[in-house]
């Protein structure tokens, strides 16, 4: 047997409350991430993915208090990431019940808060959230953006992620931009890229719309599948997912 | 009969999930880095996440080889995770750095050889029949994150492949490991630490 491929379920949190519209039939409150966190987990999802894009620092305490009271109920692996800056933010939300961190933008600004990190916390707690879009500027043809995309910087997305994982990433999170909300499917061209230049487990991200979106993602060789919308409005479950991939000859838990 | 265990905090990440898993079970949990409760707990609990030479260097400053050591002489339980249970070989080989286990188990640690490390998500596992761990744990996935392991296989031992075999469980007298997260596996991990509790006395 070998390691099966994971089904992350992503979730956007502003100031303790899950945003991005969550759909679900039979929530008491379907803004409430420790809510939607352990019905995820009755559905079988093997990891979580919590996103903090609060705005303000004072709101942090709220997503430290979210991600204690998620990590009290729910033992599957947590994965927090948004607004880390400093190997400091990392071991607060490792404290918290964090397994994982991601970080993006503070990494493409300062490389070596990677190697800070690994060094402290070891590389796997440490993820690389890469979030890309095509482009003409870079030699792969993909571009690491910053600040949801909006913002090009130039770097070729498919050596940052080599270069990210040789600094200290256990882990890369490969998030198109293009893709991502279109539900027109994974960038399968990106992931196979990256997946040829690092040997760290590679997250597909961005663009999960129908159930045959996943195997091909994982085909073109990502460990590991996320979506959000696709779950948070009840489209499918994280079972018929797993149904899909079982299908296309992918072991899945 | 609460059984009360303590889970050993040297400095090594995060114990919050350790501790809550335990007490979902039924345990009486403290995490502490007092030696005397590590002592004395009907079970102790060695975490540990990150570097092997790290997590060694926390116990040596704490002086909890010795605890570790005595409990296991003395027949009264000890369960390592991930890590934790890397450290109870006798010895640690990361980028070629050595550095000495607690040593209550032969053996050393090594890196895995796989096309992908660390080695990371949920992986089946092989226990010899008699396994008390792994009573009434079927064909289930526990999660695994970590790039060395420990090599030396014999049918004592609980396997997991991912590139090549390696040992996932460990039940040896009373020391207790497991490679992989019980406290992150969801219902079979909560199955896996009940059936230890069950065998404190």
């Amino acid at each position: 047997m070998t390691v099966a491929t994971r089904v992350i379920a992503c979730l956007d949190v502003d100031a303790g409350r899950v945003v991005k519209g969550v759909n679900f039939v039979g929530l008491r409150d379907a803004g409430d991430p420790v809510e939607l966190a352990a019905r995820y987990d009755e559905q079988g999802v093997d990891e979580l993915v919590f996103l903090d894009i609060t705005a303000s620092s004072g709101s942090r305490e709220t997503t430290y208090d979210v991600v204690r009271r998620t990590a009290e109920q729910v033992f599957i692996p947590l994965t927090v990431g948004g607004g880390v800056r400093t190997a400091e933010d990392v071991d607060r939300l490792l404290r918290a019940g964090a397994d994982k961190v991601g970080i993006n933008t503070a990494a493409v600004a300062r490389p070596e808060l990677l190697v800070e990190c690994a060094r402290r916390f070891g590389n796997q707690c440490i993820v690389l959230s890469v979030d890309a879009r095509r482009s003409d500027a870079t030699e792969s043809g993909f571009e690491v953006t910053t600040h949801g995309g909006r913002r090009g910087t130039g770097i070729d997305a498919v050596t940052w992620a080599a270069t990210g994982a040789s600094l200290g990433a256990g882990e890369i999170l490969l998030n198109s931009m293009d893709a991502d909300g279109t539900a027109g499917g994974y960038d399968v061209e990106m992931t196979a890229a990256v997946r040829a230049v690092v040997d760290v487990p590679l997250i597909a991200s961005g663009g999960a719309g129908a159930l045959a979106d996943f195997a091909p993602a994982v085909a073109a060789g990502a460990d590991a599948v996320l979506a959000a919308s696709v779950f948070h409005f009840g489209t499918y479950t994280v079972g018929e997912v797993k149904d899909a991939l079982r299908a296309a000859g992918h072991q899945v838990r | 009969m609460t059984r009360s265990v303590t889970v050993l905090d040297y400095g090594s990440g995060n114990l919050h999930s350790a501790q809550r898993a335990l007490a979902r079970v039924g345990a009486d949990v403290t995490v502490t880095s007092d030696l005397a409760a590590a002592a004395e707990c009907d079970g102790l609990v060695v975490p540990g996440v990150g570097a092997y030479a790290s997590c060694m260097h926390g116990i040596d400053v704490l002086g909890a080889a010795e605890v570790v050591r005595r409990r296991a002489a003395d027949e009264r339980p000890v369960l390592g995770i991930c890590v934790g249970m890397q450290v109870l070989f006798e010895r640690g080989d990361e980028h070629g750095e050595v550095s000495a286990g607690i040593g209550v188990l032969p053996g050393a640690v090594t890196r895995l050889q796989a096309d992908v490390l660390p080695h990371m998500g949920w992986n089946t596992v092989r226990a010899p029949a008699t396994s008390a761990l792994f009573r009434g744990v079927g064909e289930e996935y526990f999660y695994f994150v970590h790039s060395y392991a420990v090599h030396a296989t014999d049918g004592s031992v609980t396997t997991a492949e991912h590139g090549e075999r390696f040992v996932a469980a460990v039940e040896r007298g009373a020391v207790s490991a497991t490679q992989f997260h019980p406290e992150k596996s969801g219902d079979a991990g909560l199955t896996l630490l009940a059936n230890w509790i069950g065998t404190l006395s």
